[in-house]
């Protein structure tokens, strides 16, 4: 029998190391202040964050998977769930919550409404652009990539320009059938 | 509350970083003017006085007729200096106390440089209502 997948994971954050909330906040802080500085375009940062999420994300799912003894998910729904409840945790300390499911089951949107990201920050007028925790949407479009899944991940909400809670929007734009290294005959 | 105040804060290097009339008089309109120079005039002796104490508020350090400069100096030496008519000293100390908590909050945003303006709307509608709480 398969393991039984943890429904949240509390008991993995409370295993695993973590370092002070406040160095987190503002390491990443300075490498956003830092993109702005060398990119100058608030749309080439939003990418960069991008490209770097998802540089994380395809090692960070080796890391989940290994830790978490989460179960292959049997659909979507369930994915969605795991990552709102165990991943953020595991790796934020908060927990996300999913809503907003589209008929098909292949949309929906992931509410943060506590984000460690962004303690302290204010966006001045002339990043109005600026997408600040652009860097998740790329972990988890990253993450979602090696287990051949491919999604589109959108920020819906931003509490840094004004909306009450963060809401990412998670698409999934096809599942990539597994393949066998060989065939069969040889 | 004050029926004349003006509240500024200079960075470091001496330049302005942000500003706000916080009294309840009607403004007259060289008022403003007159309160920086007031504030820029003080500046000398807050910067003399700084150094022989290791107390953040320095009271008040300068007077222009009825109006007294009270200053309160950072760590990093960033300067919120009061211009007000009233003497309600106990005041004064919680308005830059509370003040420089938002300071520092601000310095804390990774998008803000420091020693640049204040722009944060935000600190602005906090800094007016300090104002009226405690002046």
């Amino acid at each position: 029998m398969a393991p039984v997948a943890p429904r949240s994971g509390d008991a993995i954050f409370a295993n695993i190391e973590r370092v002070n909330a406040e160095l987190f906040t503002l390491t990443y802080g300075a490498i956003v202040r830092q993109l702005l500085t060398d990119l100058e375009e608030v749309e080439e940062v939003n990418k960069q964050l991008d490209q770097m999420g998802y540089n994380i994300g395809i090692r960070l799912i080796d890391e989940f998977l290994a830790k978490s003894n989460v179960s292959r998910c049997v659909d979507f729904r369930e994915t969605a769930e795991v990552i709102a409840k165990v991943g953020f945790k595991m790796f934020l300390g908060v927990t996300a919550s999913v809503t907003n499911w589209d008929a098909e089951g292949t949309c929906c949107s992931i509410v943060l409404e506590d984000n460690p990201l962004v303690d302290f920050v204010e966006l001045p007028d002339n990043c109005q652009g600026l997408y600040y925790c652009n860097i998740l949407s790329g972990v988890i479009r990253g993450a979602l990539d090696m287990v051949s899944m491919k999604a589109e991940v959108t920020w819906l909400r931003d509490a840094l320009r004004g909306d009450d809670v963060f809401e990412l929007q998670v698409k999934l734009l096809k599942q990539v059938p597994e393949e066998y290294p060989y065939k069969d005959d040889e | 509350m004050a029926t004349t105040a003006c509240f500024i804060i200079v960075s470091r290097n001496d330049i302005p970083i942000y500003e706000a009339e916080v009294g309840v008089a009607a403004k007259r309109e060289d008022a403003a003017q007159l309160h920086q120079f007031i504030l820029h005039a003080a500046l000398d002796v807050v910067q003399d006085l700084a150094w022989t104490t290791s107390a953040m508020y320095l009271k008040s350090v300068d007077r222009f007729n009825e109006l007294v400069v009270s200053v309160y100096v950072t760590a990093g030496h960033t300067r919120f200096m009061l211009l007000h008519d009233s003497r309600n000293d106990d005041g004064i100390k919680s308005f830059f106390q509370e003040v420089h908590e938002l300071y520092i909050k601000t310095l804390l945003n990774p998008l803000y440089l420091p020693g640049s303006r204040i722009t944060s709307s935000h600190f602005d509608t906090k800094v007016r209502a300090l104002a009226r709480k405690y002046l």
